[in-house]
C-alpha cells in the first residue's frame, strides 16, 4: 500500500485495522456469546455494545489524525475508518452466504450473520443499515472529536456507566430490589433483559450531569481543599479513610453471597499483588515462580491443620504463624542462590522454582505426607471464639483484614529506609552500591518479604477452599498476579487492587468473558502497554518517567507559543 | 600516611590481566588524576579501589586501614565514594530525591540538610531544579548532580570516572572548575579522565596508566611537560 496515501488518509489505514479487529472478534465467537446479553433491551446486545464501541474508538483516533489536515479531514478520516470497517464486516457476511466457512470458523454461523446485519429479513436492507451505521459511527466519532475535552469526557462517561450498567445488570438488579423502597425503580430500570430505553436516557443524563458538574466545580473544590489548615486537611482524609473502612465492613452484608464469593477472590489476589509488588513493583526483581510461596503457605495450613493426614491437629491461628514463617524461609533459601542473577536470568530461575515447589507436591513419593495429586482436604475453618469464618461473607473479613494489614505494612516499608533501599535497587543497582546500599541483604529483605505475604494469603486460601490441590499451584497464578500488578501501575498500592478488580473481578462477573479471558489478558495488556504504561492507577514517580516526555514537549509548544506574538 | 594507598593490586576480568602490579597514592587534600587511554584499565583501577571489582593480590588502605576484604557498602560507609562513569543518576527521581539517596549511609537528618544546603551552595543550578526529575537535566546538570549526590556521604575520598564524558567543551570547562573548588575546600579526589590536559591542570600529581601497568608517576606539571605525554595523551608535537 502507499505510504504516501495512509499518510493523507489515515481513516484508510485505521480503517483496515478496525475492521480485521472486527471480523476476528465476530469470527471467535465473542460477539455472538456476548449476544445473549442486552444492554438495552430489544435495542443494542452485549455483542453489539462490543462492536460499536471498538468501532468508536477506531474511528476516533482517525478522526484525531486527521485533525492535523483540517477539520474536513476529521470528518473525511474517521467517516472513511467507520464505512471500511462496516465495508469489510459486509465482505463477512456476503462471503458467509456464499461459502460456507464453518467448517474453519465453527462460529461464522447464520446467527452472526443476523446479528451483523441487525437481524434484518432482507439481506440487502440489512447491509445497507450496516454501512449506514458505520457512516454514522464515523460521522459521530469525528463531532465527538471537535467537541471541547470537558463536554466529551461528560458524554463518554455517561455513555460507559449506561453501558456498565448494562452489563452488570444480573448483579445490580437483585441487590437494588432487595430494597423495597428501590423495588419499583428496579423494574423501570430493568424491565427485563437489560436496561429500558427510559431508563437508560435518564441514567445517562444523571451520570453526565453529574460529570458536567464536577468537571466545573471539581477544580474549585479541590484548590479549597488544598487551601484548608493542614490539620482539618487530616481530620478530611482521617474520615475518608473511615467512611471507606466502615463501606468495606458492610459490603458483604449489601452485596449478597455471589458478589461476596466474587470479592474474596478479588481480596485473595490483591493480598498475593501486594506481596509480588514489593518484590517486582519497589525491588524490581522479576519473580516469576511467586506461587511457589503461595503453595507452601497452603500446604503448611493444610498439613498442620487437616486431620485426613493425622499428623498435627492444629487450629488455623496456630498453624498461620508458622505458614508465614515458612514462606519467609523459603524466600531466602530461594533467594540467596538466585538474586545474584539479574532481569531475564532471575526470571527463568524463579520459574523454575516455582514448577518444581508444584511438581514436588504432587509427587507419588512425598505422597504420604503432601497428599499427592489427590491434595489434602477437611482443612478445618478458622474460628475466633464461637465464631467461624465459614461462608463467603465470613471468609471476606478474614480476606480484608488480611489485605490491611499488608496493606499497612507495604506503606510504611515503601516510605521507609528500607524501601528507598529497594528503589534505588530497582533504578540502578551498580549506583545503588555506589551509594552505600548492601545488594544482596536489600534484595533478599524484599524476596522475603513478598514470600511471607504469599504465604499468608497461601494460609487464608487453604481455610477458605477447605481442601488443597498441587493444581490450584500452576504457573499461570504467578502470571496472574503479575498482570495484576502490570494493569494496576508497578509499584503502586491503589493499583494492585484495581488491577484485581479489573483482571480477576470482571471475569469473574461477566461469565462469557471466561472463554476468552486469556485473550481478554492478552489484550488488555498490550491496549496498557500502548496506551497508559504506567498502569490504571500509577504510582508518582512511574507516572513522572513516562510522561516527561510529553511534559516537555507540551512545554516546549507553551513556550514557543509565549514566544510567538513577541517576536 | 597516605589517605588513600593502591598497592601492588592485579584484577583480573576472567583470565584477562586488566591491572598488573598497579600502586598508586593519594596524599590528604590532593587531588591525584591517573590519565590513559581507552582500554588501559582506569575504569578497572576505580571499580577496584571502591570494590565493586575484587583484586587478586594487592591490597587498598585508607589511612593505614585495610579495605581491600570490604564489600562496596561497607567501604562506602568507611569514606571512599565513585561518582559513576556515564553519571548515572536516577532518572526518575527528584535533583532532591536524588541527593537524599546519596545520603543513604548516614542517619543524621540534620547533618543531611546541611550537606543538601552545601551542594546547594557549591551548585545554584541544583538548587533552582531541586523538584525538577533527573532524566531531564542537561548532561552538565547531571554530572553535577552525579557529584552532589556523592557529596551527600562526607566522603574522605572522592573517586571520579570520567566527570567530562560526553559533555560539550563549555560544560567541561565548569565540571574542572568545580573540582578545583572541592580541591579548594579540602576534598580529596582521585581522578580518572581520557581528557589529560585538563586533568593535568587541576590535579597535584598524575599517573600515567598503560595496558594495565603505571608507566610513568610524577607532579602534575612535569606529567604536562613530558615528551611522550604530550604525544600520546595531549597530541601535540
Amino acid at each position: 500500500m502507499n505510504p504516501a496515501l495512509t499518510q493523507r488518509f489515515p481513516g484508510i489505514r485505521l480503517g483496515l485495522i478496525g475492521g480485521v479487529s472486527l471480523v476476528l472478534l465476530s469470527l471467535i465467537g465473542m460477539v455472538e456469546t456476548f449476544n445473549q446479553r442486552e444492554i438495552i433491551s430489544d435495542l443494542i446486545s452485549m455483542g453489539q455494545t462490543l462492536l460499536l464501541l471498538t468501532a468508536v474508538f477506531i474511528a476516533y483516533l482517525a478522526a484525531k489524525r486527521g485533525r492535523e489536515h483540517g477539520r474536513a479531514q476529521v470528518f473525511g478520516a474517521s467517516i472513511t475508518a467507520g464505512l471500511i470497517m462496516a465495508g469489510m464486516l459486509t465482505l463477512l457476511v456476503l462471503l458467509g452466504q456464499a461459502i460456507n466457512m464453518r467448517q474453519v470458523f465453527i462460529n461464522a454461523s447464520p446467527v452472526l450473520f443476523q446479528i451483523l446485519i441487525f437481524q434484518q429479513e432482507e439481506l440487502w436492507a440489512g447491509i445497507g443499515l450496516l454501512l449506514l451505521a458505520g457512516a454514522l459511527i464515523g460521522f459521530s466519532a469525528a463531532l465527538l472529536c471537535l467537541l471541547p475535552h470537558w463536554l466529551r469526557r461528560v458524554i463518554t462517561t455517561g455513555l460507559c456507566s449506561v453501558a456498565g450498567v448494562g452489563l452488570l445488570q444480573d448483579l445490580i438488579a437483585p441487590i437494588l430490589s432487595d430494597w423495597s423502597l428501590l423495588a419499583d425503580f428496579t423494574d423501570l430500570l430493568f424491565p427485563g433483559n437489560g436496561l429500558s430505553i427510559s431508563g437508560a436516557v435518564g441514567l445517562f443524563i444523571v451520570v453526565a450531569a453529574l460529570s458536567a458538574l464536577w468537571s466545573f466545580r471539581g477544580q474549585a473544590l479541590q484548590t479549597r481543599i488544598k487551601a484548608l489548615p493542614p490539620q482539618s486537611r487530616r481530620g478530611l482524609n482521617f474520615a475518608a479513610l473511615l467512611a471507606g473502612a466502615l463501606v468495606m465492613l458492610v459490603l458483604p452484608q449489601v452485596l449478597g453471597l455471589f458478589l461476596s464469593e466474587v470479592m474474596t477472590i478479588v481480596g485473595l489476589y490483591i493480598l498475593l499483588g501486594l506481596g509480588l509488588n514489593i518484590v517486582v513493583g519497589f525491588a524490581g526483581l522479576l519473580d516469576l515462580g511467586y506461587v511457589a510461596f503461595f503453595a507452601i503457605g497452603s500446604y503448611t495450613v493444610a498439613i498442620l491443620t487437616s486431620p485426613e493426614l493425622g499428623f498435627f491437629d492444629w487450629n488455623f491461628w496456630q498453624a498461620l504463624p508458622l505458614a508465614v514463617l515458612f514462606g519467609v524461609l523459603a524466600g531466602v533459601i530461594l533467594g540467596v542462590p538466585v538474586l545474584k542473577m539479574r532481569g531475564d536470568y532471575l526470571a527463568i530461575a524463579t520459574l523454575g522454582f516455582g514448577e518444581i515447589i508444584r511438581i514436588m507436591v504432587l509427587s507419588d513419593f512425598l505422597r504420604p505426607w503432601l497428599g499427592g495429586a489427590q491434595g489434602i482436604g477437611k482443612i478445618p475453618k478458622a474460628a475466633i471464639g464461637g465464631f467461624e469464618f465459614a461462608t463467603p461473607q465470613e471468609i471476606y473479613y478474614l480476606i480484608l483484614a488480611g489485605c490491611a494489614l499488608v496493606g499497612f505494612i507495604s506503606w510504611r516499608l515503601r516510605d521507609s529506609r528500607l524501601g528507598r533501599a529497594w528503589m534505588a535497587v530497582r533504578e540502578d543497582e551498580d549506583v545503588a552500591q555506589a551509594m552505600g546500599i548492601e545488594l544482596v541483604a536489600t534484595k533478599l529483605l524484599a524476596f522475603a518479604t513478598g514470600a511471607g505475604f504469599s504465604a499468608l494469603s497461601g494460609a487464608i486460601f487453604a481455610t477458605k477452599l477447605g481442601s488443597v490441590y498441587p493444581h490450584s499451584f500452576n504457573v499461570m497464578i504467578s502470571i496472574n498476579i503479575l498482570c495484576v500488578i502490570i494493569v494496576g501501575g508497578m509499584g503502586s498500592m491503589p493499583g494492585v487492587a484495581v488491577g484485581a478488580i479489573a483482571l480477576v473481578g470482571l471475569p469473574e462477573l461477566l461469565r462469557e468473558f471466561a472463554e476468552y479471558r486469556l485473550l481478554v489478558y492478552g489484550a488488555a495488556l498490550m491496549a496498557m502497554m500502548l496506551l497508559r504504561p504506567e498502569g490504571l492507577w500509577p504510582e508518582a514517580t512511574r507516572q513522572r518517567e513516562l510522561h516527561e516526555e510529553e511534559d516537555a514537549v507540551r512545554a516546549s509548544k507553551l513556550a514557543e507559543g509565549s514566544a510567538g506574538p513577541r517576536s | 600516611m597516605p589517605m588513600l594507598e593502591v598497592q601492588g593490586v592485579n584484577t583480573y576480568y576472567g583470565n584477562i590481566h586488566a591491572l598488573k602490579d598497579v600502586s598508586i597514592e593519594v596524599e590528604k587534600g590532593e587531588v591525584v588524576t591517573i590519565i590513559g587511554a581507552n582500554g588501559a584499565g582506569k575504569s578497572t583501577m576505580l571499580k577496584t579501589t571502591s570494590g565493586l571489582l575484587k583484586p587478586r593480590t594487592g591490597s587498598i588502605r585508607l589511612e593505614g586501614e585495610d579495605l581491600t576484604r570490604l564489600r562496596p557498602h561497607e567501604i562506602v560507609m568507611k569514606g571512599v565514594v565513585q561518582v559513576p562513569e556515564g553519571r548515572r543518576i536516577f532518572g526518575r527521581l527528584t535533583v532532591r530525591e536524588n541527593l537524599e539517596m546519596g545520603a543513604f549511609t548516614s542517619l543524621d537528618s540534620r547533618k543531611n540538610h546541611e550537606n543538601i544546603e552545601r551542594v546547594f551552595t557549591l551548585f545554584p543550578r541544583l538548587k533552582e531544579r531541586s523538584k525538577q526529575v533527573g532524566g531531564t537535566l542537561s548532561g552538565g546538570e547531571q554530572q553535577m548532580l552525579a557529584m552532589g549526590r556523592a557529596l551527600m556521604s562526607d566522603p574522605r575520598v572522592l573517586l571520579l570516572d570520567e566527570p567530562s564524558m560526553g559533555l560539550a567543551p563549555i560544560l567541561v570547562d565548569g565540571i574542572f572548575d568545580t573540582i578545583r573548588r572541592l580541591h579548594a575546600a579540602g576534598t580529596t579526589i582521585l581522578l580518572v579522565e581520557q581528557n589529560a590536559r585538563m586533568a593535568l591542570q587541576v590535579a597535584n600529581r598524575g599517573y600515567v596508566l598503560q595496558s594495565g601497568t603505571i608507566m610513568m608517576s610524577d607532579s602534575a606539571d612535569k606529567l604536562a611537560d613530558n615528551e611522550m605525554v604530550r604525544k600520546a595523551y595531549l597530541g601535540e608535537g
